[in-house]
């Protein structure tokens, strides 16, 4: 084997999930353009799970959870090999329709961006959207109740959702991505704005909602991974062929990951030894 | 100042003095400066009060139920108003904000977000822009050759002409307010499942619409104060309208006719017309500045 050969393998042994795997995700490589941004990860989402996705900065979080819901088709130059596949179903297929998917497969973003309209608007979109027919009122409540928004926002349903506090901002975006009830949850650094408080708020939430839906977490933050990921996948940053590629170096259960890597990386990076 | 000595308590005469020193010459200058703002300010303001208060003065005392209501005098008749004129400009400029923001707004999404590079998107922008500093005689010339010369003088030619002044605010305005609109808020309703189409209509245009709006309503207030293009589209009428496409009297072409008239009866009610066009461009105006402060 060359040594260029040698990197481009797989350095762990692939993770196999206990459960069943909802989304059944291997990229081989992700360009944006000319740029391998991330090469050789085979990441699987369990059913009913919190997965976490851990590592350094600009190592592909963002890129392997949006390739999830097919969110980076808004970005012209994103292209890749590999496959995504939704319970059994290519997500990338000729006839799938991204804007499908994305109703099945909700998201939640760094930055809290609720639209400008009002707290009830906001969680009625995604409702009005899927031409709900049942009784709007009552899922937007249940929504609310949820993310744990409703005892604070109850008699101001009307303000507008721009007028909350940042930690709000994001419960309300929690609860605008569930009221629809869709089947996984994809959530993107979605503490990194938020104070103490409010990112346990979100933590707590994060827990209850497994409950219910599988969901995807990308952290910069390990306590966080620790809290509340059932698994966690670690990705490193491969600076060897001059460019910065990310891979999945380990995955694993939580426990595993941070108390007995099998990685040298992984090991030194929750043990803090960079960041 | 770096070379603060903090180990030995300072003379008398070398301590750091924070106070106010109003004769140093960076005071002075700044004193002068400012003073001389104020001045050139009021002095700039000056013709535009005057114009309003003269306007108030002149046309004041004749602005009554009978302005209002009647119709324009003959000749050498006392009384009389300019109501037909009021119902003519309010006509024309709705016909004109009907053509120009449907039309403007899907300029608008086509520069903001469908296709912003594109060459035509390009050409486009740089037209509009031009147009914006367009003689708007010209707009009234170019209805004349295109709907007048086949159809006649009418309210609609009046409003096609203020219609194509209003069109490059109406388009570069609603451009600049959806282009406003954050990427993280259409992001947010892609991830929603949102098709481009749905992303248009239910985020960027409601998130923009403050913006458009106060572009529309200026646009609407230069377009009733223009006397220019209707004199070769609308030209004047003495009665009522009774449709759309018969020649339409306007304030601003009253304005112009009554205020070279040999009579003081016309004259006055040139002045009392010219004080409500301005009261309606001041009341579009007014709207356009409200609606701009309920931005988010
Ligand atoms: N839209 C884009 N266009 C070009 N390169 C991008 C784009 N988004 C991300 N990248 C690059 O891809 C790499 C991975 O980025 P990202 O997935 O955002 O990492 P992370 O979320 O782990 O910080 C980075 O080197 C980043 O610069
Ligand atoms: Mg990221």
């Amino acid at each position: 084997m060359s040594a260029t050969a040698e990197a481009m393998a797989p350095r762990a042994a692939a993770f196999s999930p206990i459960g069943d795997a909802v989304i059944d995700c291997q990229l081989q490589k992700v360009f944006y353009g000319d740029f391998l941004a991330v090469r050789n990860s085979h990441v699987p989402i369990e059913k009913g799970k919190i997965t976490g996705f851990i590592g350094p900065s600009g190592c592909g979080k963002s890129t392997v959870l949006r390739s999830l819901n097919r969110m980076n088709d808004l970005i012209p130059s994103f292209r890749f090999e590999g496959h995504v596949k939704y319970h059994g179903q290519d997500v990338y297929g000729k006839t799938v329709d991204p804007v499908v998917v994305r109703r099945y497969i909700g998201m939640v973003f760094q930055q809290p961006n609720p639209f400008s309209m009002s707290i009830y608007d906001n969680v009625a979109f995604g409702l009005r959207l899927n031409r709900y027919k049942g009784d709007v009122e009552e899922r937007v409540q249940k929504a609310l109740e949820r993310a744990a928004l409703w005892k604070e926002v109850k008699d101001k349903l009307n303000k507008s959702g721009l007028s909350l506090s940042g930690g709000q901002q994001q419960r309300l975006c929690i609860a605008r991505a569930i009221a629809t009830e869709p089947d996984v949850l994809l959530m993107d650094e979605p503490c990194s704005a938020l104070d103490p408080i409010a990112t346990r708020q979100v933590e707590q939430l994060m827990l209850e909602l497994k409950e219910r839906y599988t969901v995807a977490l990308v952290t910069h933050n390990m306590q966080q991974a620790t809290r509340v990921a059932d698994t966690t996948a670690f990705f490193g940053v491969d600076i060897s062929g001059g460019g910065r590629t990310g891979y999945l170096v380990e995955m694993g259960e939580t426990r595993q990951i941070f108390q007995d890597p099998q990685e040298e990386l992984t090991k030194q990076y929750v043990s803090g030894e960079f960041s | 100042m770096s070379d603060i000595d903090l180990t030995s308590r300072p003379q008398e005469s070398q301590r750091l003095s924070l106070e106010r020193r109003p004769f140093e010459l960076r005071a002075l200058t700044s004193g002068v400066l400012t003073g001389l703002t104020w001045g050139i300010a009021i002095l700039g303001s000056i013709p535009l009060f005057s114009v309003i208060i003269m306007l108030v003065a002149e046309g004041g005392a004749r602005l009554d139920i009978e302005a209002l209501t009647a119709l324009p005098p003959a000749g050498f008749e006392m009384g009389g108003g300019f109501a037909n004129a009021i119902i003519g400009t309010l006509v024309m400029v709705a016909i004109a904000t009907a053509i120009s923001v449907p039309i403007g707004l899907l300029a608008a999404i086509y520069l903001a977000i469908l296709d912003p590079h594109s060459p035509l998107a390009g050409t486009s922008r740089f037209v509009a822009k031009t147009l914006t500093g367009f003689p708007s005689i010209l707009a009234g010339v170019f209805t004349y050759a295109v709907l007048v010369i086949n159809f006649g003088y009418s309210a609609v030619a009046g409003g096609v002409a203020l219609a194509v002044l209003m069109l490059p605010t109406v388009v570069l305005a609603a451009e600049e307010s959806m282009k406003q609109v954050p990427k993280k808020m259409t992001d947010a309703a892609y991830g929603m499942g949102c098709t481009r189409s749905q992303v248009i209509w239910k985020v960027v245009l409601p998130t923009g619409l403050p913006g458009i709006l106060t572009g529309v309503m200026l646009a609407v207030a230069g377009a009733a104060g223009e006397s220019a293009p209707l004199l070769f589209t609308a030209l004047f009428s003495n009665y009522f309208m009774s449709e759309l496409m018969e020649p339409t009297a306007s304030l601003s072409i009253l304005i112009y006719n009554f205020s070279s008239m040999p009579f003081d009866n016309q004259i006055e009610l040139a002045w009392a017309a010219s004080l409500v066009l301005v009261l309606i461009v001041l009341v579009f105006n007014i709207l356009a500045r409200l609606i701009g402060q309920s931005k988010v």
